[in-house]
């Protein structure tokens, strides 16, 4: 097998080190290694850090092919830095049986840009009504350990309390998309003052706190772990700490674009600001920095949401939700968490790999840079400024509010075990 | 004057008291024998309607034919918008005809300011409705309305709305009526007041430029002029009130209230009126109600409108009092 030596970089952002990669594992780490037998990545200035994990990805197949696939959607995590993502189990089929997260799983596997681990239904169809054979999916080929009706609330209480407790005989966690289906019927935006004014619909932030609420008083009780799902508000933050500070066994995450975005946007009805939880308040944007620096929110997760051109090129009630996020993540991050001083770059690792990667067990990934550990590494020129162009994107999609934003950061190079997935900020 | 009219927010004062003006002067032709001017002729005017209003269609095609365009109606039933083609689409088809100005009701709010941000169309766009968000050109004809009857019509000319107090009742959350009020009528510096249940007044409201009460009958004897907006009956059953009875007992204008307003002051309702529901029969038929002048002057100020957003420099009548003050 192949060497690499990365030369000079700054491994989570510290001193300049070399890091020698053999095969699928990093063999050593340390000043001045010897580049014998081994091709070189001169990588002075540029920050080092694991494979990022996204816990929360929509690759769209099987179903919807023409936003993504796991091919192009894997692509696409590799040139953001990711070396593992899961992905959501709202395909058509529904990720619901075995079979199906047997056929996503293995098409990670045959591509090889990114490990992809699926996430299965918690429910028959998404539709709330009864339990998915959670088992069978879990001892299937793809081991999923990780059940959400993202796209969808698990409302019911009783199904819910059912979840979360049947899935502790194996270890799993449920993720909630929360949101209270009757408070949020025609949903437009968030329910606020921009609201008001434009006549869309309102998505009030109770609507998604309310079940936050509920949800970690059930896995309280009955003693399981419960992760939240793109986390958009001030008050969802309050409800995690409390619960945490409480002893309840709940994780957290937050978009990229929950941390960047607020719903003034908005106003320019232009359907690429349309997501689901909707963009928030300043106010939100701030808590939500501050509780992901504090750690009250563990991880950063995309909701990478890939949506074809004509579903989001008409008016606004008429187009789909969500964005796509896996190749702009790591740079608003920097810029909303790492440039501001809130995280550093050890930060950032323990919050886009580290955790995501324990969060949903995945072997292998965020783990520490150092020898003996799997060659999943994602190198960073975090010098570079530049607009964002989804004209370049690997994603078969381009819905991103970021068109023309400047933004820093520049994911380089990312290696899956030893294999370089993307080099010189090109995919292999 | 901007080039499209999209939202009543989007107008200065001067802006709005010269569209008044314009329609002081529109409102004059329709007084002669032949009710025609030249002004448009030549130019193409289409009335796209994604959603049935019947009294706005044709409030502005008889503003559009009094102007000598060519009018186009383009209605989403019967046509290809109904099989599914987009906004998008329908507007691309418009520009390939050539249409200089695109009259748009949506039932999506923010569909006007898509149409003419978006680079589809290059003609000018204005909202005739647009979901719950914006409904300029009411807010302009009300605004009319009440200037002629609280102001003059002469003595009216060059004037705004100065230290009138208007109070607008019922369903605020779902009326673009209203939104266009509160912004039209605070630009023209008038004093509103908002009065509904509060399940009817969205949150977000506290920015508003006006105020907010949720009592009627303390609200009348303050008031210059009174718009009743409709309510829509299906609003009881998703709780928004508990029963039309009792909509009407707190929130409906019925005679012993109309009596608690002053003297001169006026009733409004941008209709079609649901009787019995926020009105009863005896305010709608009564002088001080204004209904009916709505509706006349409603096309005098969609005249006004076309010809300032269309008509270029060229005075729109030619009569002495105009070319003199140049
Ligand atoms: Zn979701």
């Amino acid at each position: 097998m192949s060497k690499i030596l990365i030369r000079g970089a700054k491994v989570l952002g510290g001193e300049p080190q070399d890091v020698l990669i053999d095969g699928e594992t990093i063999a050593e780490v340390g000043a001045g290694l010897s580049a014998e037998g081994a091709e070189v990545v001169e990588a002075a200035g540029k920050v080092l850090l694991p494979g990022l994990v996204d816990l929360h990805t929509h690759l769209r197949e099987p179903g919807r092919e023409d936003s993504e696939t796991v091919l192009t959607g894997t692509r696409a995590a590799a040139s953001g830095g990711y070396t593992a993502v899961f992905a959501m189990a709202n395909t058509f089929p529904v990720a619901d049986t075995a079979g199906v997260v047997e056929q996503v799983w293995r098409l990670g596997q045959e591509h090889g840009y990114c490990d992809v681990q699926p996430i299965g239904a918690v429910t028959v169809g998404l539709e709330g009504k009864k339990l998915a054979e959670l088992g069978a999916m879990h001892e299937s080929a793809a081991g999923v350990t990780v059940f959400s009706d993202d796209g969808k609330c698990v409302d019911d209480a009783v199904i819910m309390r059912r979840a979360l407790e049947y899935v502790k005989a194996f270890g799993g966690v449920v993720a909630q998309h929360a949101q209270e289906p009757r408070l949020t019927e025609g949903a437009q935006m968030n329910e606020g003052i921009v609201s008001a004014e434009l006549g869309l619909g309102g998505w009030p932030a109770v609507a998604e706190e309310s079940i936050i609420a509920r949800d970690v008083l059930l896995a309280e009780h009955v003693g399981s772990r419960v992760h939240i799902c793109h986390l958009s508000t001030a008050g969802s933050v309050e409800i995690v700490r409390w619960a945490k500070s409480r002893g309840i066994r709940v994780t957290a995450e937050v978009t990229p674009h929950h941390l960047l975005l607020t719903d003034e946007l908005v106003r320019t009805y232009n359907p690429v600001y349309k997501v689901n939880p909707p963009l928030r308040t300043e106010r939100d944007v701030h808590a939500l920095r501050e509780a992901l620096a504090d750690g009250t929110i563990d991880i950063v997760a995309t909701d990478h949401a890939p949506h074809p051109h004509e579903d989001k090129d008409c008016e606004w009630a008429a187009a789909a939700m969500g964005m796509v996020g896996l190749e702009t993540a790591l740079s608003v991050v920097q810029e909303t968490m790492v440039d501001t001083g809130l995280l550093d770059w050890a930060g950032v690792a323990d919050r886009m790999s580290v955790k995501p990667a324990q969060i949903g067990q995945a072997t292998g990934h965020g783990r520490p840079v150092s020898a003996g550990e799997p060659a999943n590494l994602a190198l960073v020129d975090t010098e570079y400024r530049g607009q964002v162009d989804p004209a370049g994107f690997a994603s078969r999609s381009r819905n991103t509010p970021y068109q023309g934003r400047e933004l820093p950061g520049r994911v380089t190079h990312t290696w899956l075990r030893g294999k370089a997935t993307l080099v010189d900020g090109k995919l292999t | 004057m901007q080039r499209h009219l999209i939202s009543a927010a989007d107008l200065t004062r001067d802006d709005a008291v010269l569209i008044l003006d314009t329609a002081e002067e529109m409102a004059r032709v329709a007084d002669r024998p032949i009710k025609k001017l030249p002004t448009l002729r030549g130019r193409t005017i289409v009335n796209l309607f994604f959603e049935d209003s019947t009294r706005t269609r044709i409030s502005f095609e008889a503003a559009e034919k009094r102007l000598s365009a060519d009018v186009i109606n383009f209605t989403a039933k019967g046509s290809s918008v109904s099989k599914g083609e987009s906004l998008k689409d329908t507007a691309q088809t418009l520009e390939a005809m050539g249409v200089d100005a695109v009259v748009i009701r949506h039932g999506a709010s923010g569909a006007p300011y898509r149409l003419a941000t978006s680079g589809w169309i290059d003609a000018a766009v204005i909202n005739a409705g647009d979901g719950t968000h914006q409904h300029p050109t009411q807010a302009l004809l009300d605004a009319f309305t009440m200037r002629r009857r609280l102001v003059g019509r002469d003595a009216g000319l060059g004037q705004d709305l100065s230290g009138k107090r208007i109070t607008v009742v019922g369903d605020v959350l779902h009326s673009r009526v209203a939104r266009s009020n509160v912004d039209l009528l605070h630009t023209l510096g008038a004093e509103v007041t908002l009065v509904a249940p509060p399940t009817l007044v969205p949150v977000g409201v506290e920015t508003w430029p006006c105020e907010v009460s949720y009592d009627l009958d303390s609200t009348l004897p303050k008031s210059d002029a009174v718009m009743m907006l409709r309510v829509q009956r299906e609003r009881m059953n998703a709780a928004f009130f508990p029963t039309e009875r009792e909509y009407s007992r707190r929130y409906g204008l019925d005679g012993d209230r109309m009596a608690k307003m002053p003297e001169h002051a006026i009733v409004m309702h941008p209709g079609p009126m649901v009787r019995g529901m926020e009105i009863t029969a005896e305010v709608a038929d009564s002088e001080r109600c204004t209904v009916v002048e709505q509706v006349a002057n409603g096309v005098s100020i969609r005249m006004a409108v076309l010809y300032l957003l269309l008509g270029g420099n060229e005075p729109a009548v030619t009569h002495a009092r105009t070319n003199e003050e140049k």
